[in-house]
Order: structure tokens, then sequence, then C-alpha cells
């Protein structure tokens, strides 16, 4: 299709259709008539009996008659999805359009025999990518599928979900420390839904409840990697090279990529205790984002990684407090004597949440990364490099308010790193039209001193983005 | 003088007598203390049954006349009940356990709300995003805002607890016990106080009004029909009307049943992720 064209449709569509509902939704209806009975009342007389207690009569009936659809479990949804983002600035790596996507996903369940067969796939278009190629496991090209899966319960407290699916556990808000599930950061930093932060598992979960504990494991037998920062669509600052480098100059991997070889197991046993959750988790495959270099070849490589950690979660003063830890372990670099491999590492989160006023909610989470090893890694340090802080310390703050009848959503989330002194805030208008058109619009702010920390290297994607939706 | 006296205290005497014996007595046999009005109430609103479900219709209509629908399955257990295994109803009042399930609009669609309702403590809810897979502690303590954006507040939905208020009974008409609520704790709500109409015979509050802090009306319930479903009378149709911003909630209650045997586990996060669906279709 040729390009301008499809921008030409694509903000159209996006200008136009707004427009068109808005009339609609400003156009004040005819005051509800009253139901029968109740014309007359005044709060001092008292109220007559409803249909049922007192003389049986129907009430004057459907003034208000709500659509039912046929089905109590309706089996097939989904949307439709139009999307623009907008970089702020010029980026001599990327293009000034960050997002121009049309997307439709169809959703649909089938239940056979106590199996339950789900798929979810999603099409889309987006001219900012100059290749098409559909990799399914990648989620490049025409189709993502996001789920393909059958769950079944073979023992009454055993449940099983095998084939693709979107897998999450842990307790952070927008952090990750023992949910080793892939993320699919170019989503979330282009200004898609954030429900594309999280990519699909090819995998199998079996899960096992019992009165003492509840046991989750999940196998994928071929390595699922993040949908990583590589330079498609988002630059980056590249170690390897020393400089930012974007779609121009892709970064090369080498992924582990043999079946049941290259595999990943993930467990975790949870307990909840009177309304606090607890977890202890396990985990071995490889670091989900590319965690060294092959000195050879130069390319990106994604090391050994075992994790161990825990969480708990539950009620703390007026809100919801949450404590989690996990212990990195890279196999491949055990003593960090490796320069081009990362080092092991802990990780904490402390997180709180609470309603502050009415529709008014707060979290704040704060967060160290330290890295196990720092003399040895500064030892081994190779001269001209960048050098890491041993910790990395991130505080986060959510700030969301609903607003006409919680149809209106504001929020902003902020990421603040005083140890790499940089910062990554995403606002967010969210706006339900009415049942089935929602529109948002949002930003993706990256602010920093130095090009190479880990928010400021995307200092020159800083993109505002703005999506409606029609979900059936 | 005296046999005088004696004549009028023994007069006064029968007179008290016959007084305490016939009028008082009526009074009493007639109208049942005030905590017992209030805690039955409670019970025939939230607690019929030892478990239940509903499949729920909500129309909400702003001052404007656009109209919003929203659309869920209801999962209810009382857990105390449930653990004795009685199928018997019985007056108890006590923790709870909700999961409401989400069908419409459509992006809500297969979001789950869970509650575990306390006695003793604040209750613990939980959302199910499903597209993320994300299980979700939701830190809103504040029981007076809106349910699903809604008219209703969480508290009308899922019962405000009879201690938090005092009770006194205003006035008794043929057909209703009216009653008066006054927050203890004033500061925590929105309202100054509400008054009940309760049906005398079934207990059923026909129609709730909020006043707000300056005795104003703010919300408006109204019972619009009821249903008597295996013996438990159900308020099938109500409406909330906020008076203060012109909008109104319809909500409509189908499939009601009771006493269905749902398995104390539905309540956990196994079935957030999972969800219960022989137990959700009728």
């Amino acid at each position: 299709m040729n390009h301008n064209l499809y921008w030409f449709v694509l903000i159209g569509i996006m200008t136009v259709f707004p427009l068109a509902l808005f009339p609609s939704i400003t156009d004040a209806g005819d005051e509800p008539e009253l139901p029968a009975g109740l014309e007359d009342q005044t709060k001092s007389t008292e109220p007559e009996l409803p249909a049922g207690l007192g003389i049986e009569e129907e009430p004057d009936a459907e003034v208000y008659s709500a659509h039912t659809p046929q089905e109590i479990l309706s089996d097939l949804n989904g949307f439709l999805d139009a999307r623009i983002g907008l970089r702020t600035q010029n980026d001599p790596h990327e293009k000034d359009f960050s997002l121009g996507e049309i997307r439709l996903q169809g959703e649909a369940q089938k239940d056979l025999n106590n199996f339950l067969f789900s798929l979810t796939t999603d099409f889309l278009y987006d001219p900012v990518l100059d290749h098409h190629t559909v990799r399914l496991e990648e989620g490049d090209g025409f189709i993502d599928i996001r789920e393909a899966s059958v769950l079944f319960s073979p023992l009454e407290f055993v449940d099983i979900k095998s084939g693709r699916q979107i897998l999450t556990w842990g307790t952070g808000d927008l952090l990750f420390l023992n949910d080793l599930f892939p993320k699919d950061w170019k989503s979330f930093f282009i200004g898609r839904d954030v429900e594309y932060l999280k990519a699909p598992s090819d995998a199998l979960k079996i899960s096992v409840f019992t009165d003492m504990v509840d046991v989750d494991m999940v196998y994928t037998p071929r390595f699922d990697s993040d949908r990583f920062i590589e330079g498609e669509r988002i630059s980056f600052w590249n170690n390897i090279l020393g400089s930012r480098s974007g779609s121009d100059e892709e970064v090369e991997v080498i992924k582990p990529d043999q079946w049941f070889r290259d595999s990943e197991l993930a467990l975790r046993i949870s307990k909840n205790i009177r309304g606090y959750e607890l977890s202890v988790y396990g985990y071995h495959g490889f670091w989900k984002s590319p965690g060294g270099f092959d000195p050879d070849s130069g390319k990106a490589i994604f090391p050994d990684l075992s994790v161990y950690g825990m969480s708990v979660r539950g009620k703390l003063l007026n809100g919801i407090g949450n404590l989690e830890f996990a212990y990195y372990e890279t196999g491949d670099d055990k003593d960090g004597d490796d320069p081009s491999i990362k080092n092991s590492e802990f990780r904490n989160l402390l997180g709180y949440e609470q309603e502050i006023a009415s529709d008014l909610t707060l979290g704040i989470q704060y967060y160290i990364e330290y890295m196990l090893h720092y003399n040895r890694y500064l030892d081994y340090l190779p001269d001209g490099s960048v050098k890491a802080d041993e910790c990395r310390h991130v505080i986060t703050i959510r700030i969301s308010k609903l607003l006409m009848n919680q149809n209106l959503k504001i929020s902003l989330f902020t990421f603040y790193s005083p140890s790499d002194e940089d910062a990554y805030l995403r606002p967010l208008i969210h706006y339900k039209i009415n049942d089935s058109w929602t529109m948002e619009t949002g930003g993706n702010i990256f602010l920093g001193e130095e090009d190479y920390t880990f928010f400021a290297q995307f200092e020159k994607n800083n993109n505002i983005y703005m999506g409606i939706r029609y979900s059936f | 003088m005296k046999q005088i006296k004696c004549i009028k205290y023994i007069s006064t005497y029968i007179f008290l007598t016959l007084f305490l014996l016939f009028f008082p007595s009526n009074l009493i046999a007639k109208q049942p203390y005030v905590g017992e009005i209030v805690k039955k109430t409670d019970h025939v609103a939230y607690y019929q049954g030892k478990d239940g479900r509903a499949k729920v219709s909500m129309v909400i209509m702003d001052s404007h006349g656009r109209k919003r629908h929203r659309q869920f399955i209801i999962l209810r257990m009382d857990v105390e009940k449930a653990n004795k295994e009685r199928t018997s109803d019985h007056q108890e009042t006590g923790e709870q356990r909700l999961y409401v399930y989400f069908l419409r609009p459509a992006d809500v669609n297969k979001m789950v709300f869970m509650v575990w309702k306390n006695v003793d403590r604040d209750d613990d809810r939980w959302l199910y995003l499903p597209a993320l897979d994300l299980v979700k502690r939701i830190a809103a303590m504040d029981k007076r805002t809106s349910f699903a954006g809604s008219d209703f507040y969480y508290e009308d939905v899922s019962g405000r607890n009879i201690g938090e208020d005092i009770h006194e009974i205003v006035e008794v008409t043929d057909k209703f016990y009216v009653l008066k609520n006054t927050p203890k704790k004033p500061d925590n709500v929105e309202f100054s106080y509400f008054t009940m109409w309760i049906h005398k015979s079934t207990f059923i509050p026909v129609k709730t009004v909020f006043y707000d802090k300056h005795g104003r009306e703010h919300r408006i319930y109204e019972a619009l029909k009821v249903d008597t479903i295996k013996g438990f009378p159900t308020v099938v149709k109500s409406r909330m009307k906020n008076v203060r911003d012109g909008g109104e909630t319809l909500m409509t209650y189908s499939n009601v049943e009771y006493n269905i045997g749902l398995p104390p586990n539905i309540f956990t996060e196994r079935y957030l992720r999972k969800a219960p669906r022989k137990h959700l279709k009728r």
C-alpha cells in the first residue's frame, strides 16, 4: 500500500471517528420517564410496595431495556484499535512516527468436554516498520498470536494449560523481579495498550492446589526471550558501539533456540494466609533480554540465569503493601570476572498503594538492584567502558484519578532513579466514550543526564500517542 | 386521712397494673426491638441461603440520558454456613466471599473482581485482568465509592456493617418500619444519616434515602420488583437515583439461585485465572 495514503487514511480515522462519536454523546437525550407509581412521590410519603410484595403488578415495563446477549458466557470477543505515535524530537536513528498501527484482535473460546480451547489473535499493520515478515515467536509481521491454548483439569486439584499463553506473577507494579515471563518493551515504550507489555510464552503450565500450598510449574521447551530493544522502533545506548544506535544498526543476537535443551523452568509455591499472599519462586533459564555479548562475534547473548526469590502482599495500614526479593545468579559468570556477561544481582522491592481520596489512588515503590562481585566487575571492566553503579535505585510513583463516573481515567506513572539520575514518565488519559468506544492519549518521556543510563538512553524516543478502540 | 391515702395508692396501683398488662404489652409484642429489625433486614438483603448466583444487569444513566450498560455474574458464599455445611437458612451474618465475573462492556469482558468480606478487619479485594494474566490487589478501602461506575456504591452492593450506625425507629406504619440510621463515625462517610422503609413481613428495604451533610437528599434507593426464589424474597429490580447529579442506575437480577453448593475454593486465585465456567453458567 502507498504509505502516504495509509497515513492519510489512518489520521483520518483517528480524527473523524471521535468527532463522529462526540455529537452523539453530547446530545442530551430526553429526560427519562419515571416508572409507574413514582411520579407523585415526595420524600415524606411512604414508598409504594414494589411488585412482588404488594399487589402483583409488573412495573411499567422496560423503560431501560438492557440489551441482553444470548449467551451467558460470550465466546467471541475482540477489538479494533487504531493508534498513532509521534516522536517529540528528532532521532537520527529512527523515523518521526513511532507508531502508526491498525490492529484487529479476535478472541474465541470453546469448551469441549471440559477442555477449554482459547485463541486470541491480532492482525496488524504498521508502515513504521519496513519489513512485515511474520515471525510468530517474535511477534513480527501481520499476525501476532497472543494465545492458543488448551486448559483442562485431569484431577480435581490439578490445572494444566498448554500452548501459547500470557503468564504473569509477582507483586511489582511495572517492575518485575520473579516474573521471568517474556515482556515486550518495544510495545511498552511506543504507547501500545499496556496489555502488550506481556509477550506470550509457548509453555506448559501445571498447577497443583493442595490444602497446604499451591504449586505452579511453567515449562517452556524452547527459550522465549523478551521482545527486547534491539534498535527497531526504539533507539538505545549500544554498549558495544559506545553510542546510541537504532534501526540503522539493529543488534544481532545469538539466541538459545534448541528445543528442550534451551528450555526454561519457572516455579512458584504460594499460600494465602488470611488475605496475605506469600510466594516462593524459582527460575532456571536465561537472561530474558541480552545480558552480555560474545567477544568473538560481538553479537549479544542471553547468558544462563537462575533466580530464587520470594514475595508477600497484603493489607498494610490503609492500603496494600508488597515486598519482593530475588537473587539473580548468572550461570555463565558466577564469579563476576567476565566483563562480557552481566554479574549476579540481588533485587529488592518494597511497595505500597492506597486510595488517598475518592477514586484517587497513589502507589509508591522502592526498588534496588544490587550488583554482586562489584570489585571484580571493576577490575575486569575494559578501559573506556561505561561503568555501572553497584546499586541501582528506582522509585516509582503511580497516581491515578477516576472522573466522570469512572469513565475518565487520568494517570501518571513515574520511574525515577536517584542513582542513575534519570526518569521515565508515563502520562495517560483514557476515556470511555460509550460501551463500545474508548480513546486514550499518553506519552513516554525519558529524561536524564547521561546518554547511557537505563532510562535516559531512550531519550530520543520521547513520544506522544493517541489511540481509539472499538471493542466487541 | 390515712384511709383515703390508701385507696388512692390502691387505685393508682390497679391503674398502673392494668396499663402495664394491656397497653404496653401490646406494643412490646407487636414491635420487635430495633436491633432485631436491622439484623433481619441485613440478612434478607445480603445473607439469604448459604450461597447464591445471579446475573446482574446495570443500566447507568446520566443526567443527559446517556446510557451505559454493565453485565456481570455474581457468585456469593457465606463462609460460616459453608463450613458447617448447613443447607437450611440461618440468621447469621458474617464472613462472605464474592466473585464478580464481568461480561459487558466488551472491554472488561472476562475481568474478575473478588471480595473476601471480613467481619473483624477490612475486606480483601482482588481484580483479575485477563489480557495481562494479572492478579491485582485493590487498595481501595473507601467503600463509599461508585461500584463499576454506577450510582450504587460498593457498600450498597456488598452490604454495610450494621455495627457502623446507630439505628432508631422513627415511624411504624401498616406496611413499614421506618428507621433512621446515623453513622457512628460521620467523618468516614459522605452521608449524615439515611432512612429506610423496611417492609414489615419480609424485612425487605423498599426504599432508602441518604441525606448529605447539609441534610439534603443525596441518593435514593428503591426496590422495584421482588421475586420469591426458593422461599427467599429477593429484590430483582432496583434503582439508585443520585439526586445531586441527576444520574440513576437500574439494577436487574436474573437467573437468581440459592443454595447451589459452590465449592469454597472458587474464591481463590486459582479461579481468578481460570473462570469456574461450570458455576457461572446456569
